[in-house]
């Protein structure tokens, strides 16, 4: 139990996909101007990556490794196609907002990444865990920026006043450009904080080392 | 200071050679940037009264105690005093309308210091000039903000300063005639543009204070005159051949030269030792490439003036233009 809970946490922090691992980048400038679209973005990777690792894992034994990327191809995209017509019928604004950035979860290097390295050579229960760890992972980082992005670019979060109405907002925050020097400014905060975690856990060996020496 | 610390600081420096000293130091050549700039200021406050006071003390204050806080954070040796964030800030100062909200100078300065400065590694590591990233994240932050410009006038009505356009907004939008009229004559025009009667951001308009004090750096050996000289030339050319409405050599040099932030930029942010080419061929391609974009911008392009992304754009070159003009070895072929 402590282990699949070790699997799922590492995607939310030590292997964000985002900001430790600096992968699909391109939604995250893209789609996070507002919260909504974000959540929506994040939620929709959560669920194609978790499901995609169940099916890559589950037929690990009978894929020839010389097709495989064909393969986890075909099956990343029968799962988008599914989020993308749940969408379109359910949230069609969303659907319209989200536009191409939708059909593009067929290509993101992360989803292929985690079929690739976890869920090709795990039993089904770690590779969901995996994907579902890394798919929060990415929703966190997403709405994080979406939320930050939204609140100084219109004043709101989730479409609702924040700001008081004296606020005058920095248009370049939902902008390209206001997305890159954030994006950037988070990446260099959370290297800064494993950094500084890496720094304790090295300080505890060490105590501990001395201490069993003593 | 101690005599053995003199003496440690003093004699004792280990470097490569050449082993020629001077007087010079990064704070003497800031702190004599800033010294040439204070007449321009001074008139800028004259002209736009209170406000432009305020803007800047404003952003003067947050530079230096972005800087300050940044690398006290980072366990830096504090240079605040050697003038380069004073100088940031009042770059950045003259470069925006002098009756701004004061929260934008703060944000201004903030990101110039900041983004653009520190996160490349502080003073000598930075890619793009401070002061022009805060403009343009400025610009691209409140774009009606940073183009509504009050009107130049005296201590006596400066209470009521109503917004008015600038010169190149004017030529934009309306037409040369208009721009002519609107002044006048065409003497009171230069002369307008000259003494620095006219609206515009608030430090950018003397073009004759901007020039002395631009004179007085060349003649100091801190900046060298390739560069204002190529880039003033360039936009002058530029815009003589395709600036006016009657085909080519019909535009108005003079008046192109005169307005907008080209005398400031050329001299003050063209010749930024950190962010331009090292060598004197690599300087004079920096600034034809600078004033040519400049003139694109102005011409072609959607915002009537183009000085500060046209030496950004040129920042971002920089390196490849060190490269190109590398000089080569004695014997060695390139």
């Amino acid at each position: 139990m402590k282990n699949l809970w070790e699997i799922f946490y590492k995607g939310v922090f030590a292997q964000n996909p985002i900001f430790r691992l600096a992968l699909s980048l391109c939604p995250a400038l893209a789609v996070t101007s507002t919260a909504t679209n974000a959540l929506a973005m994040g939620l929709s990777v959560m669920f194609v990556i978790t499901s995609n690792n169940v099916v890559v894992s589950l037929f690990r034994k009978w894929v020839n490794p010389k097709v495989r990327v064909p393969v986890y191809i075909t099956s990343i995209a029968t799962i988008v196609t599914l989020v993308q017509l749940v969408l379109e019928a359910y949230f069609p604004i969303l659907f319209k907002e989200l536009s191409i950035y939708l059909a593009l979860i067929v290509v993101f290097a992360i989803i292929l990444a985690r079929a690739e390295v976890f869920a090709a050579k795990n039993t089904v229960v770690p590779s969901f865990f995996d994907g579902f760890g890394m798919g929060f992972g990415f929703a966190l980082a997403m709405v994080a920026i979406g939320i930050i992005r939204e609140l100084f670019g219109a004043g709101t979060i989730f479409g609702i006043q924040i700001m008081g109405s004296s606020y005058d907002p920095a248009l370049i925050m939902i902008l390209p450009p206001g997305g890159f020097i954030l994006i950037g400014l988070m990446i260099a905060s959370f290297n800064l904080i494993g950094e500084y975690q890496d720094k304790a856990k090295a300080e505890k060996r060490k105590l501990a080392i001395q201490r069993g020496e003593a | 200071m101690s005599a053995e610390s003199k003496l440690e600081i003093g004699t004792l420096a280990v470097s490569t050679s050449p082993h020629i000293r001077c007087d010079e130091s990064i704070a003497k050549i800031m702190w004599t940037v800033n010294a040439v700039l204070v007449p321009a200021a001074l008139f800028s406050i004259y002209q736009f009264g209170l406000p432009a006071l305020r803007t800047l003390v404003i952003c003067i204050a947050v530079s230096m105690a972005t800087e300050y806080f940044i690398q006290k954070w980072q366990n830096k040796p504090i240079t605040v005093n050697d003038g380069s964030a004073f100088l940031t800030g009042l770059l950045l100062a003259m470069n925006i309308p002098a009756n701004i909200p004061w929260y934008i100078p703060v944000v201004g300065s903030v990101a110039a210091i900041g983004i653009a400065k520190h996160t490349m590694g502080g003073l000598g590591y930075n890619i793009f000039n401070p002061a022009l990233i805060g403009r343009a994240f400025l610009l691209a932050s409140w774009p009606i903000a940073m183009t509504t410009w009050p009107t130049p006038a005296g201590w006596a009505n400066k209470v009521d300063a109503v917004t008015a356009a600038t010169p190149l907004g004017i030529l934009k939008l309306q037409g040369y005639e208009e721009l002519v009229k609107f002044f006048g004559d065409k003497t009171d025009m230069y002369m307008s543009l000259f003494l620095g009667t006219r609206g515009g951001s608030a430090g950018e308009t003397s073009a004759v204070l901007l020039l002395l004090g631009g004179l007085y750096l060349i003649y100091r050996k801190y900046i060298n005159w390739q560069i204002p000289v190529c880039m003033i030339g360039t936009v002058g050319i530029i815009t003589w051949a395709f600036g006016g409405n009657g085909g080519l050599f019909t535009g108005d040099p003079l008046l192109n030269i005169l307005s907008g932030g080209l005398i400031l930029g050329a001299f003050f942010m063209a010749t930024d030792m950190v962010t331009i080419p090292i060598t004197i061929k690599g300087q004079i391609i920096f600034a034809v490439g600078a004033g040519a974009l400049t003139s694109l911008i102005r011409l072609i392009g959607g915002y009537p003036e183009g000085v500060c992304y046209a030496i950004l754009l040129m920042n971002c070159v920089t390196p490849l233009i060190d490269r190109l003009v590398r000089p080569v070895k004695f014997g060695a072929r390139r």
